[in-house]
């Protein structure tokens, strides 16, 4: 008897565990409705929000019809859909009763309907709609209540939307920030080619069309690393027109971890990065990028090291922070983003990696003044959702 | 073995096969650069080169030296085991190398989980990974032992701690920078190492005209009388094991797990990865089958030839080495050490490419499994003041790896000798009764869920690993129903694992993933066609 008490005790009151089963049942539909109002997640959600509630039938509408239905009497979902319009124009809740809702059937439990808004940014994007026998105070209060929360949730939906959306804003700036100067400097390269090795300068206008044609490409989040190492191969390409024995590239790529699919551009902007800094205030005569590809089975290991001037470690981390950091001074110009940010592909990069594969996929930079830098990105080989 | 066999041609065979192992891993990139260091990234694994990789990895201990054993001392009923190990890729080829490639799973684990969604599936398939891996890897070590003792005359446990070291080693050193080319080289070492032996065999065979065992006295295990038996697909009593509708029931038990458990094997799986595309997959796995069918052609020879030679080898008495012994026992001098060094060096690149393919799978797994339990932030070294997480990747995977290699090694030094196929035939039972159903329903039956594959797996997993324990505990010996039934589990387990898995998934219906036929499109679509894969 007193170990019956006791684990009583331990589960709380009555009271408590019908209050733990209700945010359960909440807890359930959550995971769908994170993913917006569709008519996919409505399907996933209205179970749940049909257990919490209780009455016979409880559908989820966008603004005019019926996007899911869960419990009986699903003969009525036109007459629903035109009820959740009524509560989408008047932007309250609508009571329906027995009149607004006609039946043949003579033992159908649906008899009444509350249909409440969902509000997501002060704009209705859709009702719920209760279905039960009669109305009562209980049930208008309670499924007004429910309404709030999937409107919470919805807009929390919303907040992941529009934090996907900047990551692909970011990806188009970094397209666009293909910088005039890097043209002029190719195109400029290329024409002293013209006359001495006509060849040598129709190559080279061939890999800049190639490489403009990649950055620019509009359709994809991910790409295969071999992809974007070929943009990269291209990239130094012509680089090296511009900068000639200054500039020496080592390549060193496990052929292995070529088909892994990649976020599009992830690369490339620390390679410029890195070609950028290697040659700016270095007192070298020849500043040595190299690229090395590992497999680690399950992971792939991507190294771009320069043996240039290197950086404050901590102005980096500011950087990673997505800090304001003053310009360290004027750059040489090699690469992209000239006179802007001199760090902000870095930053970039980062966080397009943080929000595919999770936080421990972050850059990890190794540097200090003098002693050039080194970047290594994991990359995994699989990752659910990602591919190209 | 002949008192003039020198221990230095053995020794010095093994002492090759590592340094080249090594140095192909370590600079084999080098070679394989062409005009300058651009363009090397745009040079994919092609399908040969990667067919040979698998086959180098495949052709383990147990093809090399175990069949011509098994053959030598049962007889062609064994026949079944090369059948079997070859057929797997056909079985592969059909249902499930282009569709896995599709769905840019690298580990089994990554299928289950772009599948099904599911943490816990994914989990169980992760331990699952580990325990063949390891139940794969302990024959590994224990037919390196038994080559360098039979070779060398080394002490029993060298063997295993050499393969062991390498591995790691090679692991160690970032020697994985050219794997495939260090796997492809393997496969034509070995290939070579017992084909030419063979030739010089041969012609002496014929040589002495062309003696047969039977005529010899008979002398195998299954005694005087009974010599036709031995060339007979259905026989004797097959693997010393049972007789009659048992005998029957065995051979069809070895049938489905060798040739349905070729496609849960990790380390041969992941390699498929390395294509480009499922087309390529394909490809690669045809040419596997064809390299495989010419070399298992080779061991069974040995294993005739040896039954004239070296009849009096016993299960006991080490039939194990009888292609390491043959040499030693139809020629004399030079050529006898050299064909022996030969064959003892495809033996050792058997030993490395088998358990380095199998310790990389375990620890890529274990490496997750490390790397998962740290919450890493911004990384900034040097004189900065971030915060490095405890293990970096490369850290994490070293520990896997030592992890991955000393556990098989220190149990293959502690366990029974077991026969070196029909433990591998283990591992094969086990992956037949849990990845293959979740492979072939994942891929060609949209109504499994997460709760159906979990207790297929879980049925299948049981099932064979009575069988794994049943098999160390009997060793051997002949007995009734049971034992048959415990120790060749696959017959009974992979079908009771389907069985599971479909009624499981067919009683909980809610639980298919609701992008089931999204992933169903792409697992099916050939590249060619253009649409919409997301």
């Amino acid at each position: 008897m007193a170990r019956w008490t006791r684990r009583r005790t331990r589960l709380g009151t009555e009271a408590d565990r019908a209050t733990f089963r209700t945010l359960h049942t909440a807890s359930l539909a959550s995971p769908a409705l994170r993913q917006g109002l569709t008519a996919a997640s409505a399907e996933k959600a209205v179970r749940h929000l049909h257990a919490l509630l209780g009455t016979p039938a409880v559908a989820l509408t966008d603004t005019t019809a019926v996007l899911a239905w869960d419990g009986i009497g699903s003969h009525h979902a036109a007459q629903s859909g035109a009820l959740a319009a009524r509560a989408v124009a008047a932007g309250t809740t609508v009571l329906g009763d027995a009149d607004d809702l006609p039946c043949e059937a003579a033992a159908c439990l649906v008899r009444a309907a509350i249909s409440s808004p969902l509000v997501v940014d002060d704009t209705v994007v859709g009702t719920l709609t209760v279905l039960a026998p009669q109305l009562t105070g209980r049930l208008v209060r309670a499924t007004d209540e429910v309404a709030v929360w999937v409107s919470g949730q919805l807009e929390l939906a919303e907040l992941d939307a529009s934090r996907n959306r900047l990551v692909e804003a970011e990806v188009r700036a970094l397209r666009a920030q293909i910088s005039p100067h890097f043209i002029y400097n190719s195109l400029g390269a290329i024409a002293s080619f013209v006359r001495t090795d006509p060849d040598r300068a129709r190559e080279l206008l061939l890999e800049f069309a190639d490489f403009t044609r990649y950055s620019f490409r509009r359709h994809g989040e991910f790409t295969t690393l071999a992809e974007e190492l070929r943009s990269i191969e291209r990239y130094l390409l012509l680089e090296q027109a511009r900068f000639g024995d200054r500039l020496a590239v080592r390549l060193r790529i496990a052929p292995e971890v070529l088909p892994v699919t990649v976020p599009f551009l992830c690369l490339q902007p620390l390679v410029e990065n890195a070609v950028r800094h290697g040659l700016a205030g270095s007192s070298r005569p020849v500043t040595t990028v190299t690229i090395v590809a590992r497999d680690l089975d399950q992971v792939c290991l991507v190294e771009i090291e320069d043996d240039g001037a290197g950086e404050d470690p901590e102005r980096i981390a500011r950087v990673l922070r997505g800090e304001p950091v003053p310009d360290a001074g004027p750059g040489t110009g090699a690469g992209s983003g000239e006179g802007a940010h001199p760090s902000v592909g870095l930053g970039n990069v980062d966080a397009r990696l943080r929000a595919t594969y999770g936080d421990e996929a972050g850059l990890v930079v190794e540097t200090a003044p003098g002693a050039g830098t080194k970047v290594t990105v994991r990359l995994p080989k699989f990752t659910p959702g990602v591919h190209a | 073995m002949t008192a003039d066999l020198d221990p230095r041609w053995g020794a010095g065979a093994v002492a090759v096969v590592i340094v080249a192992t090594l140095v192909i891993g370590t600079w084999g990139l080098r070679f394989s650069r062409t005009t300058s260091d651009f363009f090397v990234a745009s040079r994919s694994v092609r399908p040969t080169l990667n067919a040979s990789a698998i086959g180098g990895e495949y052709v383990s201990a147990a093809s090399f030296l175990g069949v011509a054993g098994l053959v030598l001392v049962y007889g062609a009923e064994m026949l079944w085991y090369p059948v079997g190990w070859t057929a797997g890729y056909l079985v592969l080829l059909a249902l499930v190398a282009a569709p896995l490639r599709r769905s840019g799973a690298y580990t089994l684990p990554d299928f289950a989980e772009a599948r099904l969604a599911s943490p816990q599936v994914r989990g169980l398939c992760a331990v699952l990974v580990v325990a063949i891996g390891w139940i794969y890897l302990i024959p590994q070590f224990q037919g390196a032992s038994l080559t360098l003792t039979a070779v060398a005359g080394a002490p029993g446990w060298l063997g295993g701690v050499v393969v062991a070291l390498v591995v790691l080693a090679g692991v160690a050193s970032g020697g994985m920078r050219s794997i495939t080319f260090v796997q492809a080289f393997q496969y034509w070492l070995k290939l070579t190492a017992l084909l030419l032996p063979l030739a010089v065999l041969l012609v002496v065979w014929v040589g002495d005209g062309r003696p047969t065992g039977a005529g010899e006295g008979g002398s195998g295990v299954t005694g005087p009388g009974v010599a036709d038996d031995w060339s007979m697909p259905f026989g004797g009593s097959i693997a010393g094991l049972a007789d009659g509708p048992q005998g029957l029931y065995v051979t069809y038990s070895l049938m489905v797990a060798t040739f349905l458990g070729a496609m849960g094997l990790p380390h041969v799986v992941v390699r498929f990865y390395t294509n480009p595309d499922g087309r390529a997959a394909r490809r690669t796995t045809l040419v596997v089958l064809g390299l495989l069918g010419v070399f298992y052609l080779l061991p069974p020879v040995y294993g005739a030839l040896g039954r004239v030679y070296a009849g009096a080898l016993t299960p006991s008495d080490g039939a194990d080495t009888v292609v390491l012994q043959l040499p030693s026992l139809m020629l004399d001098g030079v050529l006898e050490n050299v064909l022996t060094a030969l064959v003892t060096a495809g033996a050792f690149a058997a030993f490395l490419s088998t358990s380095s393919g199998l310790t990389i799978a375990v620890a890529g797994v274990l490496s997750q499994a490390v790397t998962r339990r740290q919450a890493a932030r911004p990384a900034v070294s040097g004189t900065g003041q971030g915060r490095r997480p405890r293990f970096g990747p490369v850290a994490a995977f070293r520990l896997g790896a030592v992890l991955a290699a000393t556990v098989p090694c220190a149990a293959a030094l502690a366990a029974p000798d077991l026969p070196v196929a029909r433990s591998v035939g283990m591992a094969f039972a086990v992956a037949a009764s849990t990845f293959c159903p979740l492979l072939v329903l994942g891929i060609w039956w949209r109504g499994l869920t997460d709760v159906g594959a979990l207790a297929g797996l879980v049925v299948g997993g049981i099932g064979s690993g009575v069988g794994v324990v049943a098999a160390l505990v009997v060793e051997g010996g002949s007995g009734g129903w049971t034992v048959a039934l415990l120790t060749q589990p696959a017959a009974w387990s992979v079908p009771l694992a389907f069985a599971v898995m479909v009624g499981v998934s067919r009683a909980t219906p809610g639980r298919v993933p609701a992008y089931t036929d999204r992933f169903m499109v792409r697992l099916h679509t050939p590249e060619v066609l253009d649409l919409d894969r997301g």
